[in-house]
């Protein structure tokens, strides 16, 4: 074994025995699937307590730098801290946008005030992130954003309306692309990026109901809210580019973030152990002749999703399309997730018809409520068919 | 334990070269010009091409160099089979290969003579099918107690340019291996399938009365057998993985210069998004090929490996499958014509869903290594 293999293993002895230890017992009420779908205060402080005991540990963002709260090390130790939380099925890490957006964008792009300034609480959980990115009338068409941010003084002044804001009624910051200039010839060049407060006059956001029942995201409105013209990240008319470097994080075509552990794990071994339980016919559905083709088809999507893991790390095996595989991971496994969950919720006789709250549903309706929640990902940071295209054009060379 | 736990990719950097390598030699020697020009012949291929592929050491490619091969491990084969995949190119390179491994994995280095002359560039092939059905046990060939043969075998992959066959033949209920030189066969002995696609060829041969050169007998003609054909499914799945990208290039281009109603039809979703899922499948196929490639060894073949072996060729068969098809549809009437390469991919997308057994003859085994076991 090599030193850094032995160092590895050693570290992952050691996470795992703090885990043994340190993983908070079930608090007993419902705790979310997500980051997506804190809903409540009581989740709120929980989780909030959790990553920032995490965080103490030296456990988050240790490949970030230790100047800005995190540890220096390679990547490969973060990787085995999500992989025992995993294993642990510890709470989920719920400050995803600040720790897998906002903070690799800043230590890419931002200023060294910028940094100094935001990415340590970011770590710490001392202060919570959103995305004012969608409007009621502009999703997909990003580019065409209308919320307006005019120049006055040292101000800008904010009018207009986002929504799907994730944690924006909980968050203290938003990443927020506004325009600033209505008369371009091209939409984007009006666009302006802004690291915006949210605890101020003018900005409130309104919890939005979700199909799962639970909340998590808002509309945040702004009326005349002055923010200071230091908040602007990078130049004015500028905010596109910034915006596309945010979703290249947000959709892990770009490695830097601080932790994977932003939902609960479901592999598809948790589905055949699930369905292992469940009788058709009265015969073990796992004798049944239909449902092992289809588990065939559901392990090879998962092994292919993972091989393909492995492979973007070989140059010699994937250069023939350059980001090929980086930039279709979100368009195969987003939806492979989705089947995979529908399947299990489906498969439970008169029992998959239970939900969230019912003494007798099948491991208390985590499988229906997976699967819906589930779309917050398939919706979420670009629509599969925004994806598609997105493969077609920028690695097929397809025209728009 | 995961269903998924063997997760491995690794290509030697030499494996990794001979890819480059390889596709270079299909894109310089066989653009599809060269290719066409053979579809109609009797042999199906260039003899100058085999000649040059030989003298690169791709004969001998997956054999150790103890035998006179490339010593490179069996999974180097898989990036010459993707290449001349991507050419569609017709060489007798995968029937040799397998029945060198056939040959190898029964006798080893007793069978050396042998292995030397595949190395060197004689043709072999495995007589292996009674009939269509991959999955039978395949001993209607009898070997007498006098010595000789009787019965035929079928689909017996380039049966027509093979210098030595591999016939499976039963002996007392147990499979040996009967090594049939070409002038022990008559010339009525050998008779030519029609295939469906014209850049592979394949014939019935009959071997009643033919006494073998030599048998090979024992425990490890079974396994031998087991992993030949496994290997015969990763490295059919390699040469589909490369076929399925051709056709892809092939589709992308058409859909980037063909106009209709005033805008190019790539921009049309009904094509754009299919297209896509072509391309992830055919990058699934790669990955499950690559990481067969790294599973397999010249050892008997692992669970692990056989699980690789299987899904590999599941994966490209259904890509394939569909990338030709498409490629039709989405050419238009062009796509219909003789003319349109969518002829060559849906004719080879046919034929090798069936090779070394197509999607229910896998799935079905997969579904218990997958399942039963856990
Ligand atoms: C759970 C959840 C959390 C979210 N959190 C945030 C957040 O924190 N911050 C934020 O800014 N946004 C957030 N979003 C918003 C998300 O980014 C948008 O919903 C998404 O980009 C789609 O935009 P839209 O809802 O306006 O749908 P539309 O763009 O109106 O799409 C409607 C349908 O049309 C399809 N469509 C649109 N354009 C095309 C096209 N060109 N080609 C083919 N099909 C097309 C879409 O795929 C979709 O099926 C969240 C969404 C969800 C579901």
């Amino acid at each position: 074994m090599s030193d850094n293999k032995a160092a590895l293993s050693a570290f992952r002895k050691e996470v795992a025995a703090w885990m043994g230890e340190n993983v908070p017992a079930d608090p007993g009420f419902l705790l979310p699937l997500t980051f997506l779908e804190v809903g409540t205060e009581q989740q709120l402080d929980f989780l909030r307590e959790w990553q920032h005991k995490l965080w103490s540990a030296g456990y988050l963002g240790m490949h970030w730098p230790s100047e800005y709260g995190g540890q220096g090390t390679d990547p490969a130790y973060q990787y085995i801290v999500d992989k025992e939380l995993g294993k642990h099925n510890a709470p989920i890490i719920f400050n995803t946008i600040g720790l897998n957006w906002v903070g690799p964008l800043l230590l890419d792009m931002g200023t060294d005030e910028e940094k100094a300034k935001y990415v340590k609480n970011i770590l710490s959980g001392e202060e919570i992130w959103c995305q004012g990115f969608s409007e009621p009338d502009h999703g997909s068409d990003l580019g065409a954003v209308q919320t307006r941010a005019v120049r006055d003084g040292d101000d800008y002044v904010v009018n207009g309306s986002k929504i799907w804001t994730t944690l924006g009624n909980y968050a203290d910051h938003m990443i927020l692309l506004a325009r600033t200039n209505t008369n371009t010839e091209r939409k984007y060049d009006g666009l302006s990026f802004f690291l915006s407060p949210m605890k101020i006059e003018g900005v409130e956001a309104h919890p939005i109901r979700k199909v799962t029942g639970e909340y998590g995201f808002n509309q945040t409105f702004f009326t005349d809210a002055r923010i200071p013209a230091s908040c602007l990240m990078g130049e004015e008319g500028g905010g596109w580019t910034v915006a596309m470097k945010t979703l290249e994080y947000e959709r892990g075509v770009t490695a830097g973030q601080a932790s994977g552990h932003w939902g609960v794990t479901i592999q598809i071994d948790d589905m055949i152990d699930e369905l292992a339980q469940l009788e058709h016919d009265g015969e073990p559905l796992l004798s049944d002749p239909v449902v092992r083709d289809d588990l065939v088809s559901f392990v090879m999507e998962a092994k292919a999703l993972s091989l393909s893991g492995r492979r973007m790390a070989i140059p010699a095996l994937n250069s023939d399309y350059p980001m090929g595989l980086a930039l279709s991971v979100k368009y195969r496994g987003t939806e492979y997730e989705r089947r995979m969950k529908q399947y299990t919720a489906s498969k439970q006789g008169a029992q998959s018809a239970l939900y969230v709250g019912d003494a007798n549903a099948v491991r208390g309706g985590f499988w229906q409520r997976a699967y819906f929640s589930n779309f917050g990902a398939t919706i979420g940071g670009g629509t599969t068919q925004v994806q598609a295209n997105i493969v077609a054009e920028h690695v097929l060379g397809l025209p728009k | 334990m995961s269903v998924i736990q063997n997760v491995s990719i690794g290509l030697s950097e030499e494996q990794a070269m001979l890819l480059d390598v390889a596709r270079g030699f299909v894109r310089d020697q066989a653009p599809i010009e060269v290719v066409r020009s053979h579809l109609e012949t009797e042999t199906g291929y260039d003899a100058a091409i085999w000649q040059s592929m030989v003298e690169m050491g791709w004969a001998g490619i997956a054999l150790p160099d103890t035998v006179g091969g490339a010593g490179m491990g069996v999974g180097s084969a898989v990036p010459v089979f993707e290449a001349l995949g991507s050419g569609l190119l017709g060489t007798p390179l995968l029937s040799t290969t397998l029945a060198g491994q056939l040959i190898w994995r029964a006798a080893g280095e007793s069978a050396a003579d042998w292995l030397g002359r595949l190395c060197g560039g004689s043709v072999a092939t495995v007589a292996l099918l009674d009939q269509a059905d991959w999955g039978a046990a395949n001993l209607g060939v009898a070997l007498n107690a006098d010595g000789t043969l009787s019965g035929a075998k079928h689909y017996v992959s380039d049966a027509g340019v093979a210098d030595i066959f591999v016939a499976v033949a039963n002996e007392g209920g147990a499979p040996v291996l009967a090594i049939v030189e070409r002038d022990a066969l008559s010339e009525a002995a050998i008779a030519p399938n029609t295939l469906i696609d014209l850049t592979k060829r394949a014939a019935n041969v009959d071997f009643s009365g033919v006494v073998p050169a030599q048998v090979l007998r024992g425990e490890s003609v079974a396994s031998a057998l087991r992993d030949t054909l496994l290997l015969g499914a990763l490295f059919t799945a390699a040469e589909t993985a490369g076929a399925a990208d051709k056709c892809l290039r092939s589709i992308t281009e058409y859909l980037k210069t063909r106009k209709q109603f005033g805008k190019l039809i790539g921009s049309y979703q009904a094509l754009k998004h299919p297209t896509v899922d072509i391309y992830v499948g055919m990058e699934n196929a790669r990955s499950f090929v690559y990481h067969g490639a790294t599973v397999v060894g010249d050892e008997a073949l692992s669970v692990d490996a056989e699980v690789a072996c299987r899904m590999a060729k599941v994966s490209a068969d259904d890509v394939m499958v569909y990338a030709g098809d498409r490629s039709v549809q989405f050419h238009g009437g062009f796509g219909f014509t003789w003319e349109c390469d969518s002829t060559l991919f849906i004719r080879r997308a046919q034929w090798a869903q069936q090779m070394y057994g197509g999607a229910l003859h896998h799935r079905k085994r997969l579904a218990s290594l997958l399942l039963d076991n856990r």
